[in-house]
């Protein structure tokens, strides 16, 4: 409910701000709202979201599969940590544009070169997560497989990934609330649609109402994706520990 | 450092009644500082199949440490760790060292082979007294239960060697009263080779055939004692005897202790 009326209070001062002004430089909600809805009539906002939610999928899958490996490994091994973590430490500190800017130019100006670019800026964070979590994995627990002659498999699927299921989690939501604003960043220099396109297209032409309502959308897309999608697996995944 | 691992004992005497041979004749740990504290040295343990041994010494002499080397969890060891080929290991642990994330049941099934998950555990689950408590995950259990379900998961896999390191501490007399005395009938009906570790003198005399009492670091057996059953049924007087026989061997390993030299 606070929700709900903290929500609604923004969207009041931003309508009186817009209607004080009275400018197309700050463009009131009902003006936004018509924008949204033309633009998903004619089906290009659905269209525009589609493309810059599947480079956020695809990169970010990317991030998580490689980055839970390698986050493992160096949790699991010291030596590899000590190999792996300067090179973390270059990919953390390595600013977003920069990869960017030397994937298009090394790849070309391709969706692979754009994926590339956003999965290794999601990376190293991922890494990081997991090798936390990896570190602070059971070792009681590993002993116990290990007495019982349980298999790799089963070791990893009933021992180890249920620990790391909230490592798993934390990475996702900060990964997915990040990759998507990077994904913007790579389709604004070098692709031909998604969202991060329509907003360069809409600054070139200092369109307020479409960069709104775009924005706006995306948003209330990686809500939806939050909501429906991150949180109930992260609950089902925790449920015995309601019951406990 | 090396471990051997024996796949047939036909060149030891009395080989084929042996289940678990370990000679040990140097166990060193690396303190934080860097330098190795030797833990266990000259031990040598010899039990037959089918009896039930149980561990015993000051605290923090080894004997969890002998009781990991003996289930093949530490192999940096020096000496040697004889097993027969077709052993199989069931261990109950300090803590019940259960999934939180799996039910009791899943628990309990987990450590089973592929073939034979779908075998029927209900005679097990029932003399445990677990039945009610099958869907329950294990923080939704007491102490006492979540080590009623470790002791299941560990005959669950029908073992040839038993493996118990004090799974009756730290839980009420009455409960682990019935424990030992559910525990001690599987093991003697099963005829399962079973070491465990414990600090109560009682509960060595009510449940073991052999006694092996350790001296304090780094450890070596200073009495290795048979019991015969028909030693401890005869009377009570002969009860107290073997109890102060072994009482005064562990004041003396405890006397030890204290010793600079030790």
């Amino acid at each position: 409910m606070a929700r709900l009326l903290s929500i609604i209070a923004l969207v009041i001062v931003w309508a009186t701000a817009a209607a004080l002004v009275h400018s197309r430089m700050l463009p009131g909600p009902l003006t936004v709202a018509a924008d949204i809805v033309t633009e998903t009539a004619n089906g290009d906002l659905p269209y525009q979201m589609a493309c810059t939610l599947a480079r956020v999928i695809v990169s970010f899958a990317i991030a998580l599969v490689l980055g839970a490996f390698a986050g493992f490994a160096m949790g699991r091994w010291k030596r590899v940590d000590r190999y792996g973590d300067p090179w973390l430490v270059v990919l953390l500190n390595l600013p977003a544009l920069v990869t960017i800017i030397f994937a298009y130019i090394w790849i070309g100006l391709t969706e692979s070169a754009a994926i590339l670019a956003v999965a290794l800026n999601k990376l190293p964070n991922v890494v990081v997560v997991l090798r936390e979590g990896t570190r602070a994995l059971d070792p009681g627990l590993d002993e116990m497989a290990q007495a019982f002659r349980l298999n790799g498999r089963a070791r990893v699927r009933h021992v180890v990934i249920p620990q790391l299921v909230p490592y798993f989690a934390a990475a996702s939501r900060s990964g997915l609330s990040i990759a998507w604003k990077i994904v913007l960043v790579a389709e604004l220099i070098g692709r031909p649609n998604g969202v991060g396109f329509v907003l360069g297209s809409a600054f070139s032409l200092f369109d307020l109402t479409r960069i709104l309502s775009y924005a706006l959308t995306f948003i209330a897309l990686m809500l939806t994706v939050e909501n429906l999608l991150v949180q109930p697996l992260e609950r089902r995944a925790q449920r015995w520990r309601q019951r406990a | 450092m090396k471990t051997f691992w024996c796949s047939h004992l036909k060149d030891e005497p009395n080989a084929g009644a042996n289940a678990l041979e370990l000679r040990i004749d140097s166990k060193t740990y690396l303190s934080a500082d860097g330098k190795p504290i030797e833990v266990i040295r000259g031990l040598a343990l010899r039990l037959e199949a089918g009896s039930f041994g149980a561990i015993m010494g000051p605290s923090g002499c080894g004997k969890t440490t002998l009781l990991r080397i003996a289930a093949g969890l530490d192999p940096e060891f020096r000496g040697m760790r004889c097993v027969p080929p077709s052993q199989r290991l069931g261990v109950v642990f300090q803590e019940p060292r259960l999934l939180p994330w799996r039910t009791v049941e899943e628990n309990i099934r987990l450590v089973l082979p592929a073939a034979e998950q779908g075998i029927d555990l209900a005679a097990l689950i029932d003399t445990l007294g677990l039945a009610s408590h099958m869907a329950h995950y294990p923080g939704e259990l007491s102490l006492g239960l979540a080590r009623r379900v470790a002791i299941a998961r560990a005959l669950a896999v029908r073992p040839t060697l038993l493996l118990l390191d004090e799974p009756f501490v730290s839980l009420d007399e009455v409960t682990a009263t019935q424990l030992r005395q559910e525990v001690a009938a599987l093991t003697q009906r099963e005829r399962i080779t079973t070491l465990c570790v414990t600090h109560d003198l009682d509960e060595a005399i009510q449940l073991a055939d052999h006694v092996f009492i350790l001296s304090n670091r780094p450890a070596a057996i200073v009495l290795d004692r048979r019991l015969a059953s028909d030693e401890l049924a005869r009377n009570g007087s002969e009860v107290r005897s073997i109890r102060e026989e072994l009482r005064n061997a562990l004041a003396g390993s405890n006397g030890a202790m204290s010793s600079p030299e030790a």
